[in-house]
């Protein structure tokens, strides 16, 4: 699941800029933005991503009142059959965003999500690798596709061990 | 300031050093600015005694996200079309990150002028960190 509709806010795009260590002010000064090429504040690149904010859903983020996989009284708030107990973990191997046009404060855009491609292979430090790609479109409020997303998992049967 | 066609070359690269020493504060703000809580980036207790991992590490979204400002300083605001990675690497508190673009083509296509980046970003140790490509509208 992902968010249904992303209202893209001034205020979560100046945070999320500074998240990401940019100081452009066509992130965070309106008047600044005013005089540049796109003539107002627009979204930085990776910032579709944190359509996450607005999935009721989300995996990844506590939900009121339910445990919590992170720690607690104890590491983990669920019990560590989640992973089947071998340690392994999801994590992301790839993101490609493509886009149409670059968005603004005041807009709702609306996300359409598909499946992509899905295929393993082994790998040198995890064992077997199951990738799954993720496709999140993007449309404005007049229909037209803004933004493409296409997100790569790769599940893994074993930690990742960092050399 | 956008790129200009007649003043890009092939082979052209623009270098920003991202961070010093990325914070454990900067993970914790990337997640709540995005929204990806996973204990993984700022649990420590979690990360190393359930997940096994030695210490928190940083979202590859936020690699990403940091690459992309060396990105649209380079290519001008509003004129990406295109920006992905690969994350080859985890990025770990106290990392320091370098990202470099290289001009692959300077090109036409429908009219407009458009570069094709590689884009890089290595850790303290000259490991990627993360990998990918860049298209961007540049003016004639």
């Amino acid at each position: 699941m992902a968010a249904k509709k992303f209202p893209v806010e001034a205020g979560h795009i100046m945070m999320f800029a500074r998240a990401v260590g940019d100081p452009n002010p066509i992130y965070h000064d309106a008047e600044a933005a005013a005089d540049t090429e796109p003539g107002k504040t627009i979204a930085p690149p990776t910032f579709y991503q944190a359509s996450a904010q607005f999935d009721p859903e989300y995996f990844l983020r506590p939900r009121i009142g339910e445990p919590w996989f992170g720690s607690g009284k104890e590491p983990t708030g669920v019990p560590p059959t989640r992973t089947g107990g071998d340690g392994g973990t999801g994590l992301h191997a790839e993101q490609r965003f493509e886009y149409f046009r670059h968005v603004s404060p005041g807009e709702t855009l609306t996300l359409k999500t598909r499946p992509g491609k899905s295929w393993e292979r082994q790998g040198k430090r995890g064992g077997n690798l199951k990738f799954s790609e993720n496709i999140t479109e993007y449309y404005d409020e007049s229909g037209e596709l803004v933004v493409r997303a296409t997100g790569v998992g790769v599940r893994t049967e074993k930690v990742v061990e960092s050399d | 300031m956008a790129l200009q066609a007649s003043k890009v070359q092939v082979g052209d690269t623009y270098t920003q050093k991202l961070t010093d020493d990325l914070s454990r504060t900067q993970i914790v703000q990337y997640a709540g600015a995005s929204g990806d809580y996973n204990p993984l980036h700022s649990d420590e207790i979690f990360t190393t005694k359930v997940a096994k991992y030695p210490t928190v590490f940083a979202h590859g979204m936020l690699t990403m996200g940091m690459t992309g400002r060396m990105v649209t300083d380079f290519v001008g605001d509003g004129r990406l079309t295109a920006y992905g990675v690969r994350f080859t690497r985890q990025v770990w508190p106290g990392d320091a990150l370098t990202a470099t673009a290289k001009v692959d083509a300077v090109r036409e296509e429908d009219g407009k002028n458009l570069v094709d980046l590689s884009v890089t970003t290595v850790n303290q140790d000259g490991d990627v960190v993360v990998m990918g490509k860049a298209t961007a509208k540049i003016d004639p």
